[in-house]
């Protein structure tokens, strides 16, 4: 809300010599964010005064173009010019050229004298053109920052005005006025309104308010039937039994005079605060709207037919609304609707056909109040987010549609010279919406604040702001306490809690002390999280760098990264309205983000990347979300709860990882190696091991990696944990990504399920080993791990560890095998092994690796 | 042997003196063990090649010329026994001072040369340590993680739990059970996500807050929890603006709880964050959730161009309808709740000038932090 000072100031004791700051300072004490200062006067300044046209010699030169040179009188007649300055002529008349040509000699103008400043910086000096010595300028609204018209030389009489020449323009024209602009959270729709803000004000300097509304509200007339305009209320579909519209105030006033110009305060202010000037009937509506905070709508009484009726949109309807395009109108619409049909959308814009135009002379005024769900929703609807729809979603006062009427007409009669038809239309549905009374114990406020309210100071506090309070000796639970009936324009106090916020409010939130409250021992971390902290260190330290990507990507990079087996369509959460449409997914996987990430590096010259980022993964299952959402402010049955929890799509912690260059530069002392796929398996041995899992690792395939370097990792139950390796070789061209680019890929939230709960020490035998090497002739697709395995069955329980050490394929061996040599080291708990013993256990392991695998023993 | 002089003891050796142990020049097969000038000249000499020996090879050279059994000194030794008996013991008297004077000298050299030798070995393995390259690279955590986890700790120190929700969240967690009424304007100034299609009434939460409701749900009373946690507005990325962020919620709810508990939970908080000084300070606002609620600015003492107030992020007490919603009787508990952006603290607490700088990846950026922040 953008507040005119000079506007404040008819209403609230804002000091004259008050700036804008300081009245947004006074506004945050009671809670009002300032948001901005607007000032014209940063960027216009005099000397700007007013003169007349003693002559006007059109000149036409060799460019084709005419030009004025004018002489123009900037002091009274008889008067000396007491300015001085440069090309300021001390006889009170100027020379000045001008371009245009809409004045005559005679009309009193703007004159922006030399040492003036207009908006962008434009300084006005003497300056030599067209033959003569230009000294000023005769401006227009454009180039005096208040309107946009740039031919059009600002002609005083046009608006009304007739001043003495030499008189302040600035100040005529209200450029010395500026406005505080402040935020008004959508509790408060009071505030926005020259009335609210005036009253909170008041609350903040401790003055009391006169509230201006309520005169208005006596000079208004009774209504009668025949007053006003026939109206219907015919809400056949209310939204939660709630009246669309409760109550429809009309006014007529007749005969104005179409051309009367809006006087320069009232199209000052409504700049100030924001609102084009249009014509003086609109501008009439918007300036009460902006100070009573009731939103009008004038109708040309000429074009609306017999009757006015509100009703809910029919199927099929459109209107045509004033910013000339048709709107389908939708059955929960709520329309003004006269004979021809729908003549406006309630409370968010009105209709092209009956709108107030240059010419209309017959004036039917609306001032209704209506329903601010039915409201929002057409609003939204319809993506009108009007002032009025603005101001009715947040809820209007109730009670002023007749005084906000009443100040309407006075305005119309007083400059546009109207004669206001007696009587007054009221057309009400049921009761008006009454502020329910709140019980509000007397503790209630210093139990929720932590401040010791005096209950006087409750009451002082709770009047100020229009509360009725009413001291009840017991309340519900036999306390003392208060019957708070809360004024019309505060619909938000509805419960103890809100008042008690406007205690706090008003009382200063400054005042409420600090305490630290004192938590029941907590049990610290889960062990998850824990474990979650732990793997994401061990990766920093183990040389990899952390970042965090958008999780929105497409669906070709959730079928790509996601599954992995080609042409798989992977289940997508997609979004209604992504950012992009091209990535109008959630991610299923890590890696795409992370592979972005990993060119953007690269891109800025880094070659040596080793990333990696944990976060949710998005893998809906059958169910997407509830049909239904319940209501919120009840407690809602498990069967409800569970229903809306099934409908959440599962969101696992993926762990990624990429690498690409070498894991050190070459330097004195380190032979820099270049990233292979065995450093994306480390890294996700290493994360898992973090958190106490080991993994199997398998050969893998997946269509992102290349087909015989790629590992899948398997946690101890057999599931499938992740991914690791190189991705393929023709992805990373046809991806621009660095050569031989390795990544993995791990459901950590799986690795953390399998954390292994409380670990058991082993036994270690202080015995002596016996170390024995095996080397196997086996087939070359013969998994290392699988030859492992069979060996360490076949050795049984002497044996402590068994690795491989070395993998040959070559000129002595044949082709389509492979040599694998392994260290065997066993140990007995309980005694030194003979030699002998040891050598059973390796040929029993041998036996079982030739039986299964048909491997041949060497050397 | 009369030729077998030191130096042809000492191999490809240079010989220990330009005299050698024949002093006089001839032949020698040993000093007359009664002559004592004679042996005292072969001791003088002996000393002074043993003084001369250069480095362990030479003095082993010096040490069997003048200690050897072919030495001049061993060789006068022998003679002793052929001597009249009454010569015997003045010969020997003299021959063992003046071998243990030379074998003591060669001793000495020995132990001065091993030092030197020691020493210069380790002169030459010298290398620089300042050129050596680094094997094992440092990494880095993205400071936004380290500061959620801060965050959380300084919480889980004062008894807190840390507590957790999906990011894509029903309406009902995000709005409806927070209080946010259908057609409120606060619920369209959330600028929220939706997931297609519109009637699966999901969202990306747009703030941490729906853990509140999870939490009162599968929590016994009372209930002191923070949720850090990554939220969504549909923003575009620009220097102060991301459509991804991230936000720590708290929430206690206990009997008796009152802004003033919302406002010393807070300062505690500050304090471990920014410092000693750090003080809060609270300004009406509106959020649908809390009762009263407020803004709340923060005195961050080492604010970069001098100390002063900034907006930190909302809180107040909770909503009686956020309380039955989840089935907590609002007469009988109370509680408070507050939020703040992680992204905005580490721009102002960490002088970090450009949201670009979080959210692109640049391994500068986590480098720069490494494990810490």
């Amino acid at each position: 809300m953008r507040v005119p000072l000079s506007w404040l100031r008819e209403y609230a004791p804002v000091p004259q010599d008050a700036t804008a700051e300081q009245v947004l300072a006074t506004m945050v004490s009671v809670g009002f964010e300032e948001e901005e200062v607007h000032r014209p006067s940063d960027e216009i300044s005099g000397p700007i005064v007013v003169g007349q046209v003693l002559s006007r010699e059109p000149e036409e030169h060799s460019n084709g173009k005419t030009v004025n040179w004018c002489q123009v009188r900037v002091v009274p007649e008889g008067q000396e010019q007491t300015l001085t300055g440069k090309g300021i002529d001390p006889s009170g008349i100027q020379g000045i050229v001008c371009g245009a040509h809409n004045f005559e000699v005679g009309d009193k103008v703007v004159v922006t004298l030399p040492g003036s400043v207009l908006p962008g910086d434009f300084r006005i000096t003497p300056r030599k053109t067209y033959g003569h010595t230009s000294a000023g300028m005769i401006a227009s609204v454009r180039e005096l920052g208040i309107g946009d018209d740039h031919d059009g030389i600002l002609v005083l009489s046009r608006i009304g005005l007739d001043p003495e020449l030499g008189a302040d323009a600035l100040e005529l024209l209200g450029l010395d006025d500026e406005a505080a602009e402040i935020n008004v959270t959508p509790d408060r729709g009071y505030g926005f309104s020259i009335r609210g803000v005036a009253r909170e004000y008041g609350h903040a300097v401790g003055q009391p308010f006169h509230d201006f509304v309520l005169d208005a509200a006596e000079r208004a007339p009774e209504a009668t039937d025949d007053g006003g305009f026939p109206v219907e209320l015919a809400d056949a579909a209310p939204i939660n039994g709630v009246p669309g519209c409760d109550r429809f105030v009309t006014r007529v006033v007749k005969a104005i005079d179409p051309a009367a110009p809006t006087p320069a305060w009232m199209s000052s202010r409504l700049r100030l605060a924001g609102i084009r000037s249009l014509n003086l009937p609109v501008d009439i509506s918007n300036y009460v709207m902006l100070e009573y905070g009731q939103p009008l709508h004038f109708y040309d009484l000429d074009e609306v037919a017999e009757k006015i009726v509100v009703r809910r949109a029919e199927p099929g309807e459109t209107l045509t609304t004033l910013d000339d395009k048709q709107r389908k109108l939708d059955p929960e619409d709520l329309l003004i609707t006269d004979a021809t049909g729908p003549i406006g959308i309630a409370g968010v814009m009105g209709g092209a056909s009956t709108e107030v135009k240059q010419e209309t002379v017959d004036v039917l005024v609306e001032a209704a109040h209506f329903d601010p769900i039915t409201i929002a929703r057409s609003a939204r609807r319809h993506r009108l987010p009007s002032e009025a729809s603005k101001r009715f979603e947040r809820s209007v006062d109730p009670r002023i549609q007749a005084a906000a009427a009443q100040r309407a007409v006075e305005l119309l009669t007083e400059l546009a010279g109207g004669t206001v038809q007696p009587g007054a239309g009221d057309v009400r549905s049921g009761a008006a919406p009454a502020a329910a009374p709140v019980l509000l114990p007397e503790s209630y406020a210093s139990e929720r604040v932590g401040v010791d309210y005096a209950p006087e100071r409750i009451e002082q506090v709770l009047t100020m702001i229009g509360c009725e309070v009413r001291p009840l000796p017991a309340t519900g639970d036999g306390a003392p306490g208060w019957l708070v009936t809360p004024p019309s324009w505060r619909s938000d106090l509805s419960a103890p809690e809100d008042l008690a916020e406007e205690i706090a409010r008003l009382d200063g939130y400054d005042k409420i002390p600090s305490r630290l409250p004192i938590a029941p021992p907590g049990r610290g971390l889960t062990e998850a999280q824990t474990g979650r902290n732990r793997v994401l260190a061990s990766l920093a330290a183990a040389g990899l760098t952390e970042v965090l990507n958008y999780p929105f990507v497409s669906q070709e990079e959730n079928d790509l990264w996601g599954a992995a087996a080609e042409g798989t369509a992977v289940p997508s959460v997609s979004l209604a309205n992504p950012i992009s449409e091209a990535r109008g997914r959630l991610r299923a996987s890590i890696l795409p983000g992370l592979l972005e990430t990993l060119r953007r590096n690269h891109a800025r010259g880094f070659r040596d990347l080793a990333l990696y980022e944990a976060g949710a993964v998005f893998l809906p299952g059958e169910k997407l979300g509830s049909a239904h959402v319940p209501p919120g402010a009840v407690a809602l049955p498990p069967e409800v709860l569970e229903e809306l929890n099934a409908g959440i799509p599962a969101q696992p912690w993926h762990l990624g990882m990429v690498f690409a260059g070498q894991d050190a530069p070459t330097a004195p002392g380190v032979a820099g190696r270049a990233y292979d796929w065995q450093d994306a398996l480390d890294a996700v041995l290493l994360a898992a091991q973090s958190v106490g899992v080991q993994l199997t690792v398998r050969q893998g395939k997946h269509q992102a990696f290349h087909p015989g370097r790629t590992a899948e990792l398997f946690t101890a139950d057999g599931d499938s944990a992740g991914w690791a390796g190189e991705l393929h070789p023709q992805l990373v061209a046809g991806q621009n990504l660095p050569e031989r680019t390795c990544a993995a890929e791990l459901d950590l939230t799986a690795i953390l399920d399998a954390r292994p709960d409380g670990v058991q020490a082993q036994d270690l035998s202080v015995q002596t080993p016996a170390t024995q090497d095996v080397a196997l002739l086996v087939d070359a697709d013969l998994p290392a791990s699988t030859l492992t395995e069979t060996l360490a069955e076949g050795a049984g329980e002497l044996l402590e560890e068994i690795r491989v050490f070395d993998v040959y394929q070559g000129d002595r061996v044949e082709p389509g095998k492979k040599s694998v040599a392994l260290a065997m080291r066993f140990r007995a708990a309980d005694r030194t092994l003979t030699a002998d013993e040891a050598s059973a256990s390796r040929q029993a392991a041998v036996d079982l690796a030739v039986q299964r695998h048909a491997a041949v023993l060497r050397g | 042997m009369s030729d077998s002089t030191p130096a042809q003891t000492g191999g490809e050796a240079q010989p220990p003196s330009q005299t050698g142990p024949a002093v006089d020049g001839r032949p020698e097969d040993g000093v007359q063990p009664t002559d004592q000038a004679a042996v005292n000249a072969a001791v003088e000499q002996a000393l002074a090649d043993i003084a001369a020996a250069a480095d362990l090879e030479r003095l082993k050279t010096v040490r069997l010329a003048h200690t050897g059994e072919k030495s001049p000194l061993a060789l006068g030794n022998r003679k002793i026994g052929k001597l009249p008996k009454e010569q015997k013991a003045v010969a020997g008297k003299l021959m063992g001072q003046a071998r243990g004077r030379v074998n003591k000298a060669v001793a000495q050299r020995q132990e001065v040369l091993e030092a030197e030798h020691a020493e210069r070995i380790l002169v030459e393995e010298a290398v620089d340590v300042t050129a050596a390259g680094r094997r094992r690279r440092i990494g880095g955590r993205h400071p936004i993680s380290l500061l959620m986890e801060r965050s959380a700790e300084i919480f889980v120190g004062m008894g807190w739990e840390v507590a957790e929700g999906p990011e894509v969240e029903s309406e009902w967690y995000n709005f409806d059970s927070l209080n946010f009424k259908p057609d409120h304007p606060a619920r369209q100034l959330q600028d929220t996500f939706f997931v297609a299609p519109p009637e699966s009434h999901l969202v990306l939460r747009t703030h941490t807050s729906p853990v509140q409701m999870r939490s009162l749900l599968s929590r016994d009373l009372p209930v002191y929890v923070v949720a850090p946690g990554r939220v969504f507005r549909t923003d575009e990325l620009d220097a102060t603006h991301t459509p991804v962020f991230h936000q720590i919620e708290g929430l206690a709810v206990d009997k008796g709880l009152a802004m003033s508990d919302l406002k010393g939970t807070l300062e505690h908080f500050a304090r471990q964050m920014l410092g000693p000084e750090a003080r809060i300070r609270l300004r009406p606002n509106y959020f649908p959730f809390t009762e009263p609620s407020a803004e709340m600015d923060v005195w961050h003492p080492n604010a970069k161009g001098g100390p002063r107030w900034i907006e930190w992020g909302g809180c107040g007490m909770v909503h009686p309808n956020v309380l039955r919603s989840a089935g907590v009787d609002p007469e009988v508990y109370s509680g408070f709740a507050f939020g703040m952006g992680i992204d905005r603290t580490l721009m102002f607490r960490n002088n970090v000038p450009d949201m670009h700088d979080i959210v692109e990846g640049d391994i500068r950026f986590s480098q720069h932090f490494g494990m810490e922040v």
